[in-house]
C-alpha cells in the first residue's frame, strides 16, 4: 500500500531499513542470547542521526516528528523487537522534555540525546503502580533549591544504560493523581543506584532493571513543567509514544510475515512447496491484510499528531491496542507455518513471538487502552 | 588532503549477464550499486579527510545513471562528484579508462592522494587503478590493507600478499588500491543523505577533457574482447579409497586414462 510518504520520510524508512538488515539482524540472535545492551548498534544508529528524528531542529534534532520515529522504529523492530526498543525507549525518555522542557533544559539534554551521545529512558512504574499509575509510592521533598528523591521504580527500559532519566514521584502525597511531578535525573547523581536487571521472555537485548531513589538530591531547576504536572506529562508524552509501540508491535509482524512467505516457497511437502496449498495462502492473506491495516492505524495516528492535532488518546490507543494485538497474533501463525522447526532457536521465527508479546503490555496494558478507547467514546457521546 | 576517489557502478549481481553480439554488460533489469570494492575506497578517503581535514573528491565514468554512485559517496562523506560521461568515451577497455580518468584527474586539479578499490566486481582486471597512476606517473601501492601513517608528504601503508604483507612507504601524490580487510565501510547519515540529494554532480565531457581522441572510447582500447564466457563451477573431484597400494593403482591408471 502506497502511504504517500514524502521524499524525507521515504529517505528516513530506507535509511532505518538499511541499518536493520546491515546491523540489526545479523546482531539479533547474539544479543537475544547475550541479553548485553547493543551498544555497537545504537552508535550506528546514532551516527546516522536515528536519535534526532523525534527532536526538535533548533536543538539538534531534525524535526519533533512522530511519524518519522514511526518510521524507524517499525523497520528497526523488523529485524529486532529488542533493539528497536533500545532507541524508541530513548524517544520516550525524550519527548517528555520535547514537550515540557523549558530552554535551559532542552538546550542541556536534548542535543546529546539528539546525536545518540547519550540514551534517556522514562521511569514511572514501581512494583506496586503498573496500570494504576495513582499508587506511585516514589517521593520527592522539595528542600530550598533541590528536591530529595525516596522510592523504587521497576521495568525501567534502559534502566542502567541510559543517561538521562525522566521520573515521575510524589511532591504530594495527599492530592493523589495531582500530587505527582516529573524530573529529569542523571546517571551518576548520589543516591541513584541500579537494581536487578530481569530476565525476560522477550526483547532481551534491552535492559530492563530497577532504579532505587534513596535520598538523592537533585537541583530544582530539575523539575519539569509544574509541581502536580506529573500525570499531565505522563500521559501526553504517552499519547505520542504510543504510536511508536504500535509501530514496534507493526515492525515485528511485518518482519514475522515476510520470514513466513519467504519459508513457505521453500518448505517442500507432498511434493510441491507449502505456499502451493489454499490452507497456507489463506492464513498469509489475513497475516496481511491485519499488519496493512494496523500500519493503516499506526500512521495516520502518528500524522495527527505531527498535525498538532490536541486528543489524540483515542486514536493513539486504538493503534497501540490494535498493532499489538495484530504482532501477537501474526507471529504466532507465522511460527505456525514453520511448524516443527519454527519452535525450535535454530530459526528466528520463535524470538518474533516473544518480543511482540511485551507489546501488549508495556506503556498502558492493551485492557488499558480499551479504557481508553471506550472512555473517549462515552464523553464523545455525552458532548 | 585532497583526495581523489575512483569508482564505478556495477550491476549488483555475481553473475553478470553479457550481450553475446557486442560482448558488453547487459545493464537492463539489474539493479546497480558502487562496485563493493570501491566502498572501502570512498570509507578510507573520508576517515583520512575526518583525521587531516581537506576534501574528497569522487570521480566515475559511466552513462548519466552513474550520477546515483556518485550522490551515494557523497552520502557517506565525500564532497564533490565528476561524472565522466560522453558518448566519445563509450566502449573503453581498461587502457582507455585510466587514460581517460587520469585526464579527468588533471582536469581537477591539485591533489595528494588517489585511492581506487582493488577491482571491479564485474570485470576483474584490476587494471583501472594501476593504469591511472601510470598515466599521471605517480607511484601506486596496491592491495592496501592498512594505512599505518600519513603525513602531507609520506605514506606508510602495509599491503596484502598471498601469505602476509609488506609494509611501503610512498611519497605523495600517490596511488592506493584498497582491498576489504582495510575498514568497514559506514552507513550513511541521514544529514548526508540529504545532502547528496541536492549536491551538484558536475559533468566532464570531451568537450570539456580534450583528450587525444586516439586513446578514447573504442577505438583508443587495444583490448580485444574475442569471447566472453561464463566458467563452468569447477565439479567436485574423484575420492579414492582402498589400501595405499590399491590406490595408487588406480591412481595410475586414472592418469593413463586422461593421457591417452
Amino acid at each position: 500500500m502506497d502511504y504517500l510518504l514524502t521524499d524525507e520520510q521515504k529517505m528516513i524508512k530506507e535509511l532505518a531499513h538499511k541499518i536493520a538488515e546491515e546491523k540489526i539482524r545479523p546482531a539479533a540472535a547474539k544479543y537475544d542470547i547475550s541479553e548485553e545492551y547493543p551498544w555497537d548498534v545504537l552508535k550506528v544508529m546514532a551516527e546516522s542521526d536515528m536519535f534526532g528524528l523525534f527532536i526538535p531542529e533548533e536543538y539538534g534534532g531534525f524535526a519533533n516528528s512522530t511519524m518519522n520515529l514511526c518510521l524507524a522504529t517499525e523497520e528497526f523492530s523488523r529485524a529486532c523487537g529488542g533493539i528497536a526498543v533500545c532507541y524508541a525507549a530513548s524517544a520516550l525518555g525524550t519527548i517528555p522534555i520535547v514537550l515540557f522542557g523549558d530552554d535551559e533544559q532542552k538546550k542541556k539534554y536534548l542535543p546529546d540525546l539528539a546525536k545518540g551521545k547519550k540514551v534517556a529512558a522514562f521511569a514511572i512504574t514501581e512494583p506496586e503502580a503498573g496500570s494504576d499509575a495513582s499508587g506511585i509510592k516514589t517521593t520527592a521533598k522539595k528542600e530550598g533549591d533541590h528536591y530529595i528523591l525516596n522510592g523504587l521504580k521497576h521495568f525501567i527500559t534502559n534502566g542502567g544504560d541510559a543517561e538521562t532519566y525522566v521520573v515521575i514521584a510524589m511532591t504530594n502525597k495527599s492530592k493523589g493523581a495531582r500530587g505527582a511531578s516529573a524530573f529529569i535525573v542523571e546517571k551518576g547523581t548520589p543516591g541513584l543506584t541500579f537494581g536487578k536487571k530481569e530476565d525476560k521472555f522477550g526483547i532481551r537485548a534491552s535492559s530492563t532493571r530497577e532504579l532505587i531513589f534513596t535520598d538523592c538530591k537533585i537541583p530544582a531547576k530539575n523539575l519539569l513543567s509544574k509541581e502536580g504536572m506529573g500525570f499531565i506529562v505522563t500521559m501526553k508524552t504517552f499519547d505520542m509514544s504510543r504510536p511508536g509501540v504500535a509501530a514496534q508491535a507493526l515492525g515485528i509482524a511485518q518482519g514475522a510475515l515476510e520470514l513466513a512467505v519467504k519459508y513457505v516457497r521453500e518448505r517442500v511437502q507432498f511434493g510441491k512447496p507449502i505456499s502451493s496449498f489454499q490452507g497456507i495462502q489463506w492464513m498469509l492473506a489475513d497475516m496481511a491484510t491485519e499488519v496493512e491495516a494496523a500500519r493503516g492505524l499506526v500512521y495516520t495516528t502518528a500524522r495527527m499528531v505531527d498535525a498538532g492535532i490536541k486528543n489524540v488518546a483515542k486514536e493513539s490507543a486504538m493503534a497501540k491496542m490494535y498493532a499489538s494485538d495484530v504482532a501477537m497474533k501474526v507471529t504466532v501463525d507465522a511460527l505456525q507455518l514453520f511448524g516443527g522447526y519454527g519452535y525450535m532457536k535454530d530459526y528466528p521465527i520463535e524470538k518474533y513471538v516473544r518480543d511482540a508479546k511485551i507489546t501488549q503490555i508495556y506503556e498502558g496494558t492493551n485492557q488499558v487502552q480499551r479504557n481508553i478507547i471506550a472512555l473517549a467514546l462515552i464523553k464523545e457521546m455525552a458532548r | 588532503m585532497n583526495i581523489v576517489v575512483c569508482i564505478k557502478q556495477v550491476p549488483e549481481t555475481t553473475e553478470v549477464r553479457i550481450n553475446p553480439e557486442t560482448n558488453t554488460l547487459m545493464r537492463e533489469g539489474v539493479k546497480s550499486i558502487i562496485n563493493p570494492f570501491d566502498m572501502y575506497a570512498i570509507e578510507e578517503a573520508v576517515r583520512l579527510k575526518e583525521r587531516f581535514g581537506g576534501k574528497v573528491s569522487v570521480l566515475t565514468m559511466g552513462p548519466p545513471q552513474a550520477d546515483s554512485a556518485l550522490r551515494e559517496a557523497i552520502s557517506m562523506g565525500a564532497d564533490e562528484g565528476y561524472l565522466v560521461c560522453d558518448r566519445a568515451f563509450a566502449g573503453s577497455d581498461t587502457w582507455a579508462t585510466s587514460y581517460t580518468l587520469a585526464g579527468a584527474i588533471k582536469k581537477l586539479g591539485v591533489f595528494d592522494l588517489i585511492i581506487c578499490g582493488k577491482q571491479a566486481s564485474d570485470g576483474d582486471t584490476a587494471q583501472v587503478g594501476p593504469g591511472i597512476s601510470t598515466h599521471l606517473n605517480i607511484p601506486q601501492v596496491t592491495y592496501v590493507k592498512k594505512i599505518e601513517e600519513a603525513t602531507d608528504k609520506l605514506m606508510k601503508v602495509e599491503r596484502m600478499l598471498e601469505e602476509g604483507y609488506e609494509i611501503i612507504e610512498t611519497p605523495l601524490p600517490a596511488l592506493l588500491t584498497v582491498v576489504k580487510e582495510i575498514n568497514e565501510p559506514r552507513i550513511p547519515s541521514l544529514r548526508g543523505l540529504m545532502k547528496a540529494k541536492s549536491a551538484k554532480i558536475t559533468m566532464l565531457t570531451q568537450k570539456e577533457l580534450q583528450l587525444d581522441a586516439q586513446q578514447i572510447g573504442l577505438c583508443g582500447s587495444p583490448t580485444q574482447v574475442v569471447k566472453i564466457f561464463t566458467p563452468t563451477p569447477r565439479v567436485g573431484g574423484q575420492k579414492l579409497t582402498g589400501e595405499i597400494p590399491d590406490i595408487a593403482k588406480q591412481l595410475v591408471d586414472l592418469v593413463k586414462d586422461e593421457v591417452n
